[in-house]
């Protein structure tokens, strides 16, 4: 049986939303899965060494299960993300949900191949030594010589 | 039934019963067999999927007492 590929864009630095990538990367090597994740725009967040300023807003976010019913203008205080974060990292531990540190590094162990956006980088004048060092820097045309070769390729 | 090693993935989450379950079969013999414990009812449908997706066969799945136990066979 051929080994199965991968591939996955992942565009969103939130907490919410850096889950599925991880997520879905790890259990895909796991399962045998060659895979790549090429983080673009805010996704380059989620390859910081510190992932301690991926947060989550509960602004234009009116899906995010509250304990209390909360007005924009309220979720607009200054602490409320800082807050909204806390508490999702919280129920995360709860409910034995791994963290995003320990997700990303069951990837790296699994030589889940990561791929940083040259371009991101340069557009917003990032310092390469505030990302890990395992990733690979390239653009879209690296990431498309694999991902066009894949069973599954999901932009998240 | 026997088994020649445990893995108690009690209080984890998705989809760490799964991924830690083929961390715990690298280090054992094809034919050997993995007794894992979890608590996530998520695990019930994912651990047969694992054994779909990898060819290590899943020799039996139940649920005791609040706890899902599986007896994982390695290829």
């Amino acid at each position: 049986m051929a080994t199965k590929k991968m591939a996955i864009i992942a565009t969103k630095g939130t907490l919410d939303m850096a889950y599925p990538p991880f997520i879905l990367a790890s259990t895909a090597a796991a399962l045998g899965y060659e895979v790549q994740v090429f983080f673009t725009f805010y996704g380059l967040q989620l390859l910081r060494k510190d992932l301690s300023d991926v947060k989550i807003s509960p602004l234009a976010n009116p899906a995010m299960p509250m304990p209390v019913p909360m007005p924009v203008m309220v979720q607009m205080l200054p602490g409320m993300e800082s807050m909204a974060t806390m508490m999702m990292k919280q129920k995360l531990t709860k409910h034995g949900v791994a963290s995003l540190e320990e997700l990303r590094d069951l990837c790296l162990e699994a030589d889940v191949k990561f791929i940083a956006c040259q371009m991101t980088v340069d557009l917003f004048e990032f310092d390469k030594s505030e990302f890990i060092e395992q990733c690979e820097y390239g653009g879209a045309t690296t990431f498309l010589g694999f991902a066009g070769d894949t069973d599954i390729c999901l932009f998240v | 039934m026997n088994f020649d090693k445990e893995f108690d993935a009690s209080g984890l989450n998705c989809p760490l019963p799964i991924i830690k379950t083929k961390k715990s079969l690298v280090d054992m013999e094809s034919g050997q067999v993995l007794r894992v414990i979890a608590t996530d009812c998520g695990a019930v449908k994912d651990m047969q999927a694992f054994a779909d997706q990898t060819g290590n066969t899943l020799l039996s799945s139940t649920e005791e007492g609040g706890k899902y136990i599986f007896f994982m066979q390695k290829k």
